[in-house]
């Protein structure tokens, strides 16, 4: 079952005489009140088949009803992502035997979907536009937790027995899978990765979900072709199963595309399978053989009536959608006026959000972007932690740059500032006031240590009467030595021609 | 006063309790002691629940006594076919693979119940997962039939119509998928109804056919029956394909035919009914009642509906279909018997075919076979898809005869109790039986049946009234009328010509 | 058409995971093709432009606000269980792929 050595080529290598093709499945748990047929609650415990009624326990007799939220939650999704919503769409029973599906059936969406032919423009880090076309987007329900027992590191084989928790089947499903995507080429790895993202991002904005890929709130199958170029026929895909972080996404598509490279280059054939992500290893190994058990049996579901989403409600939900992550930051890039390279910078640096709250505590964008882009992002490199670890809020980066533009203190005493609101010393006024941080405005003091480097380099005069300009900078640098960096440059500058001018 | 007390009918019964005459533990107690006389022999009883029942009756007398008010029925004893869930009491819809489970919850229906007072006196036998015509398919034995203790009471619901029969119960609840109400009640001399699809909740009936499946009252006069199916239908939130409309006066209609009076109703005899194929006695019998209700001034017509021809094929498509789909629940994982493969590997999956294999009866494992070979992937087209066609053109030529006629009749079944064993060697010979009742079901249109009289052996035949969906008041004002008229000429119920069963010492 | 016959019975009931005898198997697979001879005559009317009925009343649109209420108490939920452990339904192993 296991293969001994994987034969890989090496990405590049693959990317070169073969053109990808990749599918994306991806199911969200959305995250309504009460479960997607019955009316036990979404939201439950650690303790196991604690928020099962007899509908999501399957038991005999019971039957579903249609959660309304569930829809509406599906309507958005289909609205964000560009696509036809249905004016009249079924459930249908998927049948299959599994013991984490209480009735060995799954009410899902069959050539029904409540959503259909949309499409999601996808950008990547360095600002290429993709554009991955949505083929539906269909409402279903989870399935429970199995946990395997017994065997080996807790996996299916050689386990014992199996525990099984119903607590989660029954929880509302939007699964949205794309038409195959081409063009990609040796981006695949990355489009992929970019589509969940901006998935997550969007049902995020939406409100439907919490998103945590890491929760299993979005989950994604992989599916991976390749072929000889990209005006042939597509080749045999494989999907990939539990990919759990985004960063695995990329991984196991190219990871897909170099094993599939070297089946190909050995003049095999890819077998059509499903296979499972390794994260320790980035591999993928073979799963379960497509086969005859994939003989689902849809029929209509005769427990549950057609929906027919009226256009008035389709309309009020469209009416009523947030303004989604793409729209939002080319309106914020349009009101800040940063360049394409700046914005993608902010984006990807995540910081973001703390700009958008700094202008809102009264920043200039530039300058807001300038402390988190480039101070606070270097510290918080140095500390190997994320911009929102920090301990600095967008009203303190707002409270700098005000005394900065008040001139209260320079760019220089400013840093010190950011240095003692990061070591907890208090808000930037407070550490201003407690470290002593204020520029000398006090024209008298200035003059007075001017004077002072005047008379410490006499010739300096003459030499600025004459019509150096160079040894003006030296004076000031006194001056600032003097003042402990305290005096503002500009003011210094002035203060020395003058008293040289009237020499 | 208490022997025969199980010999009224149900709104008799209820007049006695309204008046005080009687009080419902007297009447619950009178009827387990009946249970305890005769169900020996009758077998219509899987569970009988004398201390529930008593409690629950207990109750209703201490509320009618604290001067609360109560709906008609309340106080008076009810069974329950064993295919509805009811919690507390176990519930094995006839078959081995639930013996002994207990649901936690209640059907709707049950509720309903409940909260009327009614007591539960236990659970009645019934085909295993309702899938027969004979009760025989019953894991845990057949039931006989009143009239003859070597004779089907019908099914799958014989159960039921076997304790209405009997005067073991003066109401019971029965499910009809394809007849499994209304063929119990013709050969059993009683009265069995199915409302509209979607009139009372299927929320706690163990699904068989979920397009198809209603449940009903099984009771001894039409106005009982129609006082029950108001007591417990009507909208359900828990079910998400019952009708939002309210029922309507059932009682009222029930009692308007009693008056015999059915003027300028138009009754359509359906050509494709009651010809080849149906026992002498049953037609003779027809025929007459048809000859009655002329009298009582129905302007009777001839209606066709050639997609009949259809119906048995369609129904043994759909049902098996949707019924292996809702049966595969049961698979020894959560609920139910468990039973482990002899050798070999203990897989979930090898004790789930070992559990079912050995859980479920031959006609079970016919039709769930037979419903997934017609879901399978490369036959939907022609088999379940093309079946549900058929559904179309039956809901058309139905609608066609309703502008012909306010009500549509038959005979219920084609022939009358036949005895054990007679039709077991051949399915199709069993599925046969439901040929006249299956049509109501395809269709979702309500319908009843009637005793009309005795056929040449002397066992009953019964009388089907259709009616266009919604108006489930139709059926019982012409079957309360026929039912009147006939009585008139009987000079009592038909009941009272069976023969007395043999009472337990 | 196609026929129902001892193999495809077989194939079947191991779809529908239901464990025959070999008896079971030759008396059903002689009981079914019976069966479906009779019910094949669907096809003859099903013509293409008859739309199939999948629920008889045309009910649009029944759904429930998303009000969680009480679930089932625990013991309930495993009062029937065959086995369970740590309140969870305890099931034999399961062979395939991964969950």
């Amino acid at each position: 079952m296991t293969e001994t050595t994987t034969a890989l080529v090496p990405y590049e290598d693959a990317t070169t005489r073969y053109d990808t093709v990749i599918g994306i499945e991806v199911h969200v748990e959305l995250g309504t009140r009460s479960k997607m047929f019955c009316p036990a609650p979404a939201v439950f415990g650690e303790e196991a088949n604690t928020s099962v009624s007899p509908v999501s326990l399957g038991l005999p007799g019971a039957l579903p009803v249609v959660n309304e939220a569930a829809v509406e939650y599906a309507i958005r999704i289909g609205l964000a992502l560009n696509c036809e919503i249905a004016e009249t769409c079924r459930f249908a029973r998927k049948n299959y035997f599994y013991p984490d599906i209480p009735k060995n059936y799954q009410i899902s969406q069959y050539d029904e979907p409540i959503a259909h032919d949309g499409w999601l423009d996808v950008e990547l880090e360095d600002g290429t536009v993709f554009r991955v076309e949505i083929e539906r987007a269909h409402l279903e329900e989870d399935a429970g937790k199995n946990t395997h027992v017994g065997g080996s590191a807790g996996r299916i084989h050689g386990a014992e027995y199996s525990l099984v928790d119903y607590n989660r089947a029954g929880i509302p499903l939007v699964e949205i899978v794309t038409r195959p995507i081409t063009g990609a080429g040796e981006r695949a790895p990355e489009v992929a990765r970019a589509y969940v993202q901006t998935l997550r991002d969007i049902f995020r904005a939406l409100e439907v979900s919490e998103a945590r890929m890491e929760r299993g709130n979005v989950r994604a199958d992989v599916n991976v072709s390749l072929r000889p170029a990209p005006d042939a026929p597509f080749g045999t895909r494989t999907e990939t199963k539990n990919v759990n972080s985004f960063r695995s996404i990329e991984r196991a598509v190219r990871f897909e595309v170099s094993r599939q490279a070297a089946v190909l280059d050995a003049g095999g054939s890819v077998t059509q399978e499903t296979r499972h992500f390794h994260e320790d290893t980035g591999e993928t190994t073979s799963g379960r053989v497509k086969s005859d058990s994939e003989d689902y049996r849809y029929f209509p579901e005769p427990d549950l009536v057609p929906l027919a989403p009226s256009r008035e409600w389709v309309e009020e939900i469209r009416a009523s959608l947030p303004e989604l992550p793409a729209a939002r930051r080319r309106r914020l890039q349009s009101e800040w006026g940063f360049a394409d390279s700046q914005m993608r910078d902010v984006v990807n640096a995540g910081a973001l959000d703390n700009i958008v709250e700094t202008v809102a505590a009264g920043a200039p964008p530039a300058a807001a972007r300038k402390w988190w882009m480039g101070e606070l992002a270097r510290t918080a490199n140095e500390r190997g932690v994320a911009l929102a670890e920090l301990p600095v809020t967008p009203a303190h980066v707002a409270e700098l740059q005000s005394l900065v533009d008040a001139g209260r203190i320079n760019d220089k005493l400013a840093r010190q500032a950011l240095e003692g609101v990061l070591a907890g010393e208090g808000t930037p006024s407070q550490v201003v006031e407690s470290r002593g941080l204020e520029v000398v405005s006090d024209d008298g003091a200035l003059l007075a240590a001017v004077d002072e480097a005047l008379a410490a380099q006499p010739d300096v005069v003459e030499k600025i009467r004459s019509g150096n300009q160079g040894p003006v900078g030296a004076i000031i640098g006194a001056v600032m030595k003097a003042t402990r960096g305290q005096a503002d440059a500009a003011r210094v500058r002035e203060l020395v021609l003058q008293r040289v001018g009237e020499g | 006063m208490s022997a025969e007390l199980p010999r009224r009918s149900a709104a008799e019964l209820a007049a006695l309790l309204a008046s005080g005459e009687t009080s419902s533990v007297e009447l619950t107690q009178a009827h387990l002691d009946r249970i305890a006389a005769v169900d020996d022999a009758v077998a219509a009883f899987l569970h009988v629940d004398a201390e529930g029942a008593l409690a629950a009756a207990a109750e209703t007398d201490r509320r009618r006594a604290a001067g609360e008010e109560l709906p008609e029925l309340a106080g008076v004893p009810i069974a329950v076919k064993d295919v509805v869930v009811t919690k507390g009491l176990p519930t094995t819809a006839g078959s081995k693979i639930l013996e002994g489970w207990v649901p936690p919850y209640d059907a709707t229906l049950v509720e309903r119940l409940r909260a009327a007072g009614l007591p539960i006196l236990g659970k009645t036998n019934m085909d295993e997962f309702a899938m027969g015509s004979s009760t025989e398919f019953s894991a845990y034995g057949p039931t006989r039939n009143p009239w003859d203790l070597e004779r089907i009471p019908g099914g799958s619901g014989g159960g039921s119509a076997a304790a209405v029969a009997a005067f073991e119960a003066p109401l019971a609840i029965g499910t009809d998928t394809g007849g499994s109400i209304r063929q119990p009640g013709a050969v059993t001399g009683t009265v069995g109804a199915k409302p509209t699809y979607g009139g009372i909740s299927r929320y706690g009936l163990i699904a068989m056919a979920s397009s198809l499946d209603q449940a009903g009252p099984v009771t001894r006069t039409v106005l009982d029956a129609a006082l029950l199916h108001e007591l417990i239908g009507g909208h359900d939130p828990r079910d998400a394909t019952s009708l939002p409309d309210p029922l309507g006066p059932l009682a009222a209609a029930a009692r308007e035919g009693a008056t015999g009076e059915l003027k300028g109703v138009r009754v359509g005899v359906v050509a494709e009914l009651g010809g080849e194929g149906y026992q002498s006695g049953v037609r003779d019998r027809f025929a007459e009642s048809i000859e009655l209700l002329r009298g009582a001034g129905a302007e009777i017509v001839e209606v066709h509906c050639p997609s009949f021809e259809y119906a048995l094929a369609a129904y043994y498509l759909i049902m098996p279909a949707e019924a292996s789909s809702n049966l595969a629940k049961f698979d020894g994982m959560r609920f139910g018997l468990r039973v482990e493969p002899s050798d070999g590997p203990v897989t979930a999956e090898r004790v789930m075919a070992a559990t079912r294999g050995a859980g479920f009866g031959d006609e079970v494992k016919r039709r769930v076979i037979l419903g997934t070979y017609a879901l399978s992937a490369g036959y939907y087209d022609a088999y379940y898809g093309s079946a549900q066609k058929v559904r179309t053109l039956i809901q058309r030529d139905l609608a066609t005869a309703f502008t012909q006629a306010d009500v549509l009749v038959s005979p219920t079944a084609p022939t009358t109790a036949f005895r054990f064993g007679e039709k077991l060697d051949d399915p199709l010979a069993m599925y046969l039986n439901d040929v006249a009742t299956i049509p109501a079901n395809l269709a979702g249109i309500p319908g009843i049946s009637v005793p009309n009289g005795l056929a040449e052996d002397g066992l009953p035949t019964g009388f089907q009234v259709l009616a266009p969906a919604r108006e489930d008041a139709r059926v019982y004002r012409v079957a309360a009328a026929l039912e009147t008229l006939l009585e008139s000429t009987w000079g009592g119920s038909i009941l009272d010509r069976a023969p007395e069963l043999e009472v337990a010492p | 058409m196609p026929t129902l016959d001892r193999n495809e019975v077989a194939r079947v009931a191991a779809l529908a995971r239901i464990d025959l005898t070999d008896a079971e198997l030759d008396r059903l697979a002689d009981e079914l093709q019976v069966i479906v001879a009779s019910v094949e005559k669907v096809s003859e009317v099903a013509t293409p432009d008859v739309p199939a009925t999948s629920h008889p009343l045309p009910l649009v649109n029944t759904m429930r606000a998303d009000v969680p209420e009480a679930p089932l108490a625990i013991a309930d939920v495993l009062a029937g269980a065959p086995e369970s452990e740590d309140g969870k339904f305890l099931v034999p192993q399961i062979l395939g792929e991964d969950a």
